[in-house]
This record gives C-alpha cells, structure tokens and sequence, in this order.
C-alpha cells in the first residue's frame, strides 16, 4: 500500500469513527449550554443502540430502527430532566445513574429476548442504513488525487453520516440565530434573568434536553445499525466520555465540536493503524497512547494551559426559583 | 411555598427517605425482572438465600462489601469538602499497581503480616497520587474535578493496560497479569472468623482487608467529626466562601482531602489483588469505584450507613452471581441494573418523597 492509499483509508475510518462522536457531543452541546450537565450520555447512545438495533430486527426497517433508538434515548434525557430540572437532583449523581441503568438493561434485555449473551442477531443488509453512492462517483474515481478521495471517503457512507455532518452547522444556526437558541444560551448563563423575563426555565431546560436525548438517539443507531449490523454489549466503549471531552475541548462550541471530534475519531484511526507497526526512531508506539490522549488533552485544556474552557457559568446548579 | 426546607427529624432524613428511595428501586427492578418473564420474589429468593443462606455465600457477600467499603469512604471523605470524586475506579485500580508492587518485590522474603503495612501504604500512596493531579487541578486551575477524575479513570486503564501488557506479564504467558504472589504476598483468609459463628467459608475470598476496612471506617469517623481537619473539610464541604473567611486554605483542604480519598480507593485493591486472585490482573476493580458512588449516597456519607449500605450491595452481588446461575435467563448485569435504580432513586430523586413526608410529617405532629 503506498502513502497515499494509507492516507485515503486512515481518513475514511476517521469519518466512521468520528460520527458517533458528533452526534453525542452536539447532544451534550445543547443540554450543557441550557445548564444541564449530562455526564449520561454514553448510556443514552447505548440504550438507543439497543433499541435501534432491537427493532430493526423484528421490523426490518433502519428507520423504524432509528425512530426507536430516538424514542428510548429521548425516554432517558426525561428522566435525567426529571430528575435534574424537576427535582433538583444532583445533574452528575443522576447522569452516573443512566449510564449504569442503559449498561446493565440492555444485557438484561437482550439476552432475555434473544438469548446470545446480550447481543442482537445479526441484521439483514436491508435492515441496516446502507452506504449511498454519491453521482458522479465512477465518472470522477479515476482522476488522480481527487477521484480516490471522492469515491472512498467522501461518497459511499451511510445517510446517518452526511446527516452528523448537517447536524453541525444547524445546531450552530438553531443556537445563534434562532430565539430558541438565544434562549437556550443566556438559560445557561443566567437562569435568573430568563425566569424575570417571564420565560420558563423548566420547560426551556426540557426542551433542551429533549433535543440532546434526540441526537444522542442518531449517535446510538448509527453504532447499532449502520457503523456495525448488530447491537454488541458495552459497544459505546467510552465514546460518550470521548464526546464529553470534545466538548470541552471545543469549548461548548458547535463548529470546534465537529473539529475536535474529527481530531478524536483521527486518533482513533491512527491508533488501529499503528498497532504493531514500527515507527522510526521511535519504534512501536503503545496503542494505549493513543486511546488516552484525548483525556489527557482534555485535562491539560482544563487546566488552562491551551486557552482557557469556561463552562456555561449556571452548569449543574438547580434553578430554584422563590429564591 | 416549598416544602423542601422544612425540617424533619433525623430518623425520617436517615432513615425512612433512604428506605423509601430503595424500596423504589427494588420495585423497578421487579418490574424489569417481570417484564423478562421471571417471578420477581421467586427473583429475591434466590438472590437472599445466595448471598446469606449458607457460610460460603457470606463469605462472598462480605467480600465484595469489603470493597464497597473502601471505595464508599472514598467517595464520602471527598464529598464531605464538597467534592465529588468520580475517579474512585481509577484510584482502586492504580493502588492495585501499588499493592501489588509491594507484593512483588517482599513475598520472597517476609511473612504476610510484615508485607502487609508496606502494601496499605503502597495501595494508598498509589491511590492518592493518581488523585492529586485532579486535585491540583481544582484546587489551583479551577477545573471541574468531576471532569478531571472521569477522564484520569480512562488514563488510568489504559496506563495499567499498558503495565500489564508489556511490563508486568510473566514472559511467555499469554494473560495479561502479573505472577502469582507467593505466601508472604497473600492475605490470608478469615475463615477462624467465620468459624467463631459456627459457619464454613468454603472458596469465598473473605480476608483480612475486612478488618482493615473496618478499622478505615473507624479512622474516617474520627477524621471527619473528631479532628481539626475534619472539620474545616465540613466546612468548605457547606460553603466555600463561609470557609474561606474562617481562614480555611482552600487549595490545601482541596488537595489533602483527594489524597485521602484516593488513598482510601487504592487500598480497595488489597481486597482483590492480595486478599483473592494473589495477583494483579486487568478489571480487577470491576466497577466498585462507581459502587462506591451508590454506597456513600445510601450511607448518607457516614461510616456506619456506608457499612450498611455495602454489605447491601455485597448481598445484591453475591445474590446476583447465584441468581443468574439458577436462572439464566436473568444475566448477572441485573445486579448493574439494580445499582444503577439505588443511585437514581437515592442520589438524584433523593427528595423526590420529601414534600409528601413532610405533609403527612405535618398531619401528625399537628394532631
């Protein structure tokens, strides 16, 4: 394989790894920018997994697939608005709960139901999202340079992953240009403020809430249903952590959040592509170092010493009201 | 007008609201349990007579609560300066490092009971120093410790998967773990204990860190509502700024109160590493760290209720392990499942009953 192809593959499994990523930390993006940390987004994608994967195989269908995962994954963020908004609950303590509650349920689940040890049976290629050829691909795939680089890694990915790629500049658009948005931004800065402006917090923080359970379902289904064929246990694997740390990282920003999850889901691919490989001069490079580097960047961003990430300045605080 | 500052007498706050919070979860879990298909008291049946019918099943059950209870007063302790310290996982797993290294370097020469100061101090001092850099962090950077100790579990694993993979493996050996600790690197068994109350400890791993965690629990009691320190943690734990006209150093209270909290999660490893398997193995935490989080809130954050609360989840353990061996329908995750229900209904939904106990709380001291 010469460079060039190398480069092609390595930046067409950043793509795939990268998407899980986008979807979940614009999800963090908006419940964080309302005021409502959610350290449960890793459960949320994996009970949506599940749920996608569970239902595209009874009905066959991605879409039904997709509806369910967004469905179960929406049921969570309720319960962890419930919790946080309604009963002022500890956000974190709360978010440490769905993410046990998704790890052991869907086992529990799905060894009940399908009895293969907590897996999904495999799904048919028409109950999986199937990669689309975009026109003009086989026109364009012999032109040096470009042509690889249209047909293998910009066409011939899965509806979900062009939707991610959507996904970012409308989140920026829903959250700067939009009243709901303005709303949402000063909500997490000074709840105080909205409230005496006669909007309601709870039902603004639902809201939010609400659109991140939403996208964390997109994130989950696309694990489940269109990066693999099946739901595996435990198959998030630290990705929703992953997506928390591209969030600080970005800085609660929806164009630096696609930036930084490209950067992660690079990692990753290039952590797969060097295990066992020598590297001159330095010769083989852990894999483990690659796997953490995104929390030790991350820690060293939080510490100030690559700009500083401020949070939204209400994160984690109940709003009460009568005070 | 709320009803959530009204006060209630201590036995409806550590008492009846933790009670009413677990018997919640409990139902839930029935329901789950229902749902597969299974009769959920045929369910808690099975899970109670596992984990307390028989000497092996306590033996077991104590053993995981041994656990518990180490990870339990880490939580606490930090909680206690308001912190809230998520990377117990982490810390458990690197004092296993400690422990182990501890074990490595003196089973050759020295009896058990000479190798065993040098591994708690091991243990702890591993634990702690992979809880300094986030303590460091919040006390002089600012950033949030929730973020930073999620993020050293991650560096944490992968760091000990590093160890384990290239450093510490037997050469030749496919597993990923160290060798086996020879006699002066065990910790040997209570099984005299057991005996004392007529009863078999047959292969359960119940050890001495039992009573290690017994005489932490003690400490922890009297660090917390008998000394100086204790005190001004309690006090940044309530009101940092409160703390800070009392003179109270923030960065010192901060960085002292991880150190101990670590130390208290590293020493869990002594339960496992030393006490069990007699040798480092990856996993071996096996999310007792996050239990932690689960027994500290139901404890209510003091050393007897975190007793409690863990031999709780030791039976909820052993119970699960039994129970999905008898009904294999029901996979040992339920017992996650369970854990996580506790957590949400005790830890977020704490109040959730508050107001309709204060109304009837009303009722009747009105009457």
């Amino acid at each position: 394989m010469d460079f060039f192809d190398i480069v092609v593959s390595i930046l067409g499994s950043t793509i795939r790894l990268s998407i899980p990523l986008i979807f979940t930390a614009l999800a963090g993006l908006f419940s964080e920018r309302s005021g409502i940390f959610d350290i449960g987004l890793e459960g949320k994608m994996l009970a949506a997994a599940f749920a996608a994967a569970s239902a595209a195989y009874i009905t066959g269908s991605p879409w039904i697939g997709l509806a369910s995962g967004i469905g179960v994954s929406i049921g969570f963020s309720l319960i962890h608005g419930f919790a946080s908004i309604t009963n002022r609950g500890n956000q974190i303590v709360s978010g440490v709960a769905i993410n046990f509650v998704a790890a052991g349920l869907t086992i529990v689940l799905g060894q009940a139901w399908f009895g293969q040890g907590g897996r999904t049976p495999q799904l048919p290629a028409d109950g999986r999202f199937g990669p689309i050829k975009l026109p003009g691909v086989d026109a364009i795939r012999e032109v040096p340079f470009i042509g690889p680089i249209y047909a293998n890694v910009i066409s011939g990915n899965n509806i979900l992953t062009y939707l991610a790629f959507v996904a970012v500049p409308l989140s920026w658009w829903v959250l700067y240009r939009t009243r709901f948005g303005l709303r949402l931004r000063a909500v997490g800065e000074n709840p105080g403020a909205v409230d005496t402006a006669g909007i309601s917090v709870t039902w603004l923080r639902y809201r939010a809430v609400i659109v991140a359970g939403l996208l964390c379902g997109f994130a989950g289904t696309y694990l489940a249903i269109a990066q693999s064929a099946a739901f595996i246990k435990d198959m998030s694997a630290g990705k929703g952590y992953i997506a928390l740390a591209a969030l600080i990282f970005a800085k609660w920003k929806p164009v630096p959040v696609m930036f930084a999850c490209l950067l992660f889901g690079f990692l990753d691919a290039l952590a797969n592509f060097m295990q066992g490989k020598q590297v001159p001069l330095i010769g083989e490079v852990p894999v483990q170092i690659f796997q953490s580097l995104p929390y030790i960047l991350t820690c060293i961003l939080l510490a100030g010493f690559i700009g500083a990430a401020n949070p939204p300045k209400a994160g984690g605080v109940p709003y009460t009201k009568e005070r | 007008m709320s009803t959530a500052s009204v006060p209630l007498p201590r036995w409806i706050n550590y008492a009846v609201l933790p009670l009413l919070n677990l018997i919640l979860a409990f139902l839930v879990s029935g329901l789950v349990v229902w749902i597969i298909g299974e009769n959920p008291l045929e369910a808690l049946k099975l899970m109670l007579t596992g984990a307390l019918g028989r000497g092996e099943g306590i033996g077991f059950t104590l053993f995981y609560a041994t656990n518990f209870i180490f990870t339990g007063l880490s939580v606490a302790v930090a909680y206690h300066a308001g912190l809230f310290n998520i990377g117990s996982e982490g810390q458990a797993y690197l004092g296993g490092l400690g422990a182990a290294l501890v074990a490595l370097a003196l089973d050759h020469y020295v009896p058990w009971y000479v190798t065993m100061p040098f591994a708690i101090l091991g243990a702890a001092a591993f634990g702690g120093l992979w809880a300094l850099i986030p303590a460091w962090l919040q006390a002089k950077r600012g950033s949030h410790i929730v973020i930073t100790t999620i993020m050293f579990n991650f560096i944490g694993a992968a760091l000990m998967v590093y160890l384990l993979v290239n450093v510490l493996i037997v050469p030749g050996k496919m597993a990923p773990e160290s060798r086996t600790f020879l006699e002066g690197g065990q910790l040997p068994k209570l099984d005299w204990l057991m005996a004392m109350f007529g009863m078999k400890l047959g292969p359960a791993p119940f050890n001495v860190s039992f009573l290690i965690a017994l005489v932490m629990c003690f400490l922890v009691w009297v660090l917390i509502w008998r000394t100086k320190l204790g005190f001004e943690m309690r006090t940044l734990g309530l009101s940092r700024s409160a703390a800070a006209y009392a003179g109270i150093p923030y960065t010192k209270i901060v960085i002292i109160t991880m150190l101990i909290s670590g130390g208290l999660a590293g020493m869990m490893a002594l339960n496992p590493v030393l006490g069990a398997s007699a040798r480092l193995q990856v996993e071996f935490v096996g999310g007792a760290g996050f239990v932690g989080i689960a027994v500290s809130l139901m404890g209510r954050n003091h050393p007897i209720g975190i007793i409690i609360a863990a031999i709780l989840f030791g039976v909820l353990y052993q119970g699960g392990a039994e129970l999905s061996f008898d009904m294999p329908n029901i996979t040992r995750e339920m017992i996650v499942v369970i854990q996580g229900l506790v957590v949400l209904f005790a830890g977020a939904l704490e109040y959730m009953f508050r107001p309709a106990l204060v109304r009837v709380y009303q009722q009747f001291t009105k009457g």
